[in-house]
């Protein structure tokens, strides 16, 4: 039988690629028989030969983005063609539910129905010739009619009768919830976001985690709910270290996942303590769009700096406890490349880069020059030769939007060492020219456009 | 910061990345602490064969850990009787429950020490290093 995965409508572009992730860690083929950005129910297929049950409760068992996914019992474009459709479909299975327990609802996209109205909807598929009670909490069974409408108040142009299957992993969001976790900040990603991004990212038992922006560590809380093991770096060591009991392994501890937490590290992306190595199944993170502050790496431009410092005493000012190491203004696009290529190099063959970043489109202005500018700051999607995107998901707000990309590391014999070699002199390229004095805010459209255009946004 | 994270560790300089004398990092002065966890086989299974195993034993060696076997275990030393075995045991007491708490790694290339403190490892650079 084919499925309905009632979807949330909400955070639509991350809806696919959610379930997408879900079915390949899974190893499962799932065909997509109908899905649209614009309604909140899908419809798929798995393979012949597969305990289909199964399968379908895998699927979503820890999707964030539907609520439930239900055995297709008829779909049609109205009452008499949903009927048509049930009969030709489910007629052989009304007897074994004779006698069960059930529960019958409407629900109705874009709609709503009166008490009085949904009854009679629902008698209408008294020809099924169900008898057993009519129960309201845990029945056997539970049926489910849907009322899909492209706008509020117009009728409906589909219609699905499904029986319930299995519920999704959307439960995990309330636990989750910043308001009830014990350390975050001001930057913290949203507990939906953050396990979306889990999930992307095939974050799970076995697997290792890393976020070299861990700030008070939603991306690992998230990937570590879903049983993978994490660790994570920042620059600024004080957020991780976080307040008196309020740090990022309060939060592991908070969640009961200190076990698969291996521990936060002080580091600056652009130099890395990791290996070389290619150990890590998943990078996720979240970095700084540089539109508050800077963006910053360790280093400095100035020429007194490029060597050992001593103190008035003779001491290397370096090796002092309190030592605070010099930082620089880096572009973000820099930054960019540096993310890709850091996951490129650490990644195992599959392994997934799930990384944020502001897509600095998507305004409206009415002057032109600054809608020039604008349309001229809207990014690239950065690539990387041993990288494949997979899924682009967009977040919009008021005044600013922002994607989540999610990349697959090539498996290593498919990676065009030619391209390799054109990818890494173009970053150097770009490292002379920024050396050679270009100032950190030529570099960084972003950050310029921001305070253009931008400057009554709340973020 | 669990002793398992040792393993993917090394020099933060990018002039010690190819060396092999940079890893892996030594610990000095540490203070360890032991959390008791509980053991999840599945993982243990998974992250031997990405562990580099001789960098495993010079860091048991260093801290002055019971010394482990000559070569990684396979498979079937992780398990007796469909339980995990004592190897298993013994590996997920010093992968996962085993942190250093404070003191310093040294990079046996550069030299350079990094602090340890709070169980959280400092790896940045003073400019002249970068
Ligand atoms: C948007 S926040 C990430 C927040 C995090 N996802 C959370 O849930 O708390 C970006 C983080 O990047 C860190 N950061 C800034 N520059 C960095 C650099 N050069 N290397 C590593 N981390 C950096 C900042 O300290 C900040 O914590
Ligand atoms: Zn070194």
């Amino acid at each position: 039988m084919d499925y309905l995965i009632r979807l949330v409508q909400m955070h639509e572009t991350f809806r696919k690629p959610e379930l997408d992730a879900l079915a390949d860690l899974a190893g499962l083929d799932v065909q997509w028989l109908s899905y649209s950005l614009a309604s909140p129910f899908a419809i798929v297929r798995f393979p012949p030969g597969i305990d289909t049950t199964v399968a379908a409760r895998t699927l979503i068992s820890r999707s964030l983005l539907c609520n439930a996914i239900y055995e297709l019992w008829g779909t049609g474009t109205d009452y008499t063609t949903l009927h048509a459709d049930i009969r030709h479909r489910t007629e052989f299975l009304w007897p074994h539910y004779r006698d069960v327990s059930f529960r019958f609802e409407l629900d109705s996209f874009h709609g709503s129905r009166t008490t009085a109205e949904q009854r009679s909807i629902i008698e209408t598929f008294a020809y099924m010739d169900f008898q057993g009670p009519i129960v309201m909490n845990r029945p056997d069974h539970q049926f489910r009619v849907f009322e899909d409408s492209e706008l509020i108040g117009t009728t409906p142009h589909a219609l699905h009768l499904g029986r319930l299957v299995a519920t999704s992993g959307r439960k995990a969001m309330n636990m989750y919830n910043l308001k009830k976790r014990r350390y975050i900040a001001t930057t913290s990603m949203d507990a939906e976001l953050s396990l979306i991004t889990a999930n992307l990212a095939q974050a799970g038992p076995g697997r290792i985690a890393y976020d070299p922006f861990v700030g008070t560590g939603s991306f690992p809380l998230a990937c570590a709910h879903f049983g993978s093991m994490v660790f994570g770096s920042d620059l600024d060591g004080r957020c991780i270290r976080g307040k008196g009991d309020k740090t990022v392994q309060s939060n592991f501890e908070q969640y009961g996942t200190s076990t698969l937490y291996l521990g936060g590290l002080v580091a600056d992306i652009t130099n890395t303590p990791l290996r070389e190595e290619r150990l890590l199944n998943c990078v996720v993170c979240d970095p700084p769009y540089g539109v508050r502050e800077g963006l910053k790496v360790l280093g400095s431009n100035r020429a007194v700096l490029q060597d050992v410092v001593y103190l008035a005493d003779g001491k290397q000012a370096h090796l002092q406890p309190n030592y605070i190491p010099p930082k620089k203004p880096y572009s973000f696009l820099r930054m960019l490349d540096d993310i890709l290529d850091f996951s490129a190099t650490r990644l195992v063959d599959g392994g997934r880069l799930c990384m944020w970043m502001p897509v600095a489109g998507a305004v409206d202005l009415d002057d032109h020059s600054e809608a020039q500018a604008v349309k001229d700051a809207e990014y690239e999607i950065p690539r990387h030769p041993a990288l494949e995107l997979v899924a682009v998901c967009t977040q919009d707000f008021n005044k600013w939007s922002r994607r989540l990309l999610t990349y697959r590391r090539a498996p290593g014999e498919s990676v065009d060492e030619d391209a390799m070699l054109a990818y890494q002199a173009q970053r150097l390229t770009v490292a002379n020219m920024e050396d050679d004095g270009k100032k950190a805010d030529d570099l960084n459209a972003f950050r310029r456009k921001y305070f253009q255009g931008f400057k009554n946004a709340t973020v | 910061m669990k002793l398992l994270t040792l393993n993917f560790l090394t020099c933060a300089r990018k002039t010690c990345k190819s060396n092999a004398a940079a890893f892996p990092l030594h610990p000095k002065e540490a203070e360890l602490e032991q959390v008791e966890t509980d053991m999840n086989p599945l993982f243990i299974k998974n992250i031997l064969p990405r562990l580099d195993w001789e960098a495993m034993k010079t860091l048991t060696t260093e801290l002055g850990l019971p010394n482990l076997p000559a070569e990684t275990p396979s498979d079937e030393e992780l398990a007796t009787d469909g339980e995990p075995s004592q190897t298993a045991k013994d590996l997920h007491t010093l992968l996962m429950e085993t942190s250093i708490q404070s003191g310093k790694l040294v990079c046996g290339n550069c030299e350079h020490e990094y602090a340890v403190k709070e169980g959280i490892a400092n790896f940045l650079l003073p400019s002249h290093m970068v």
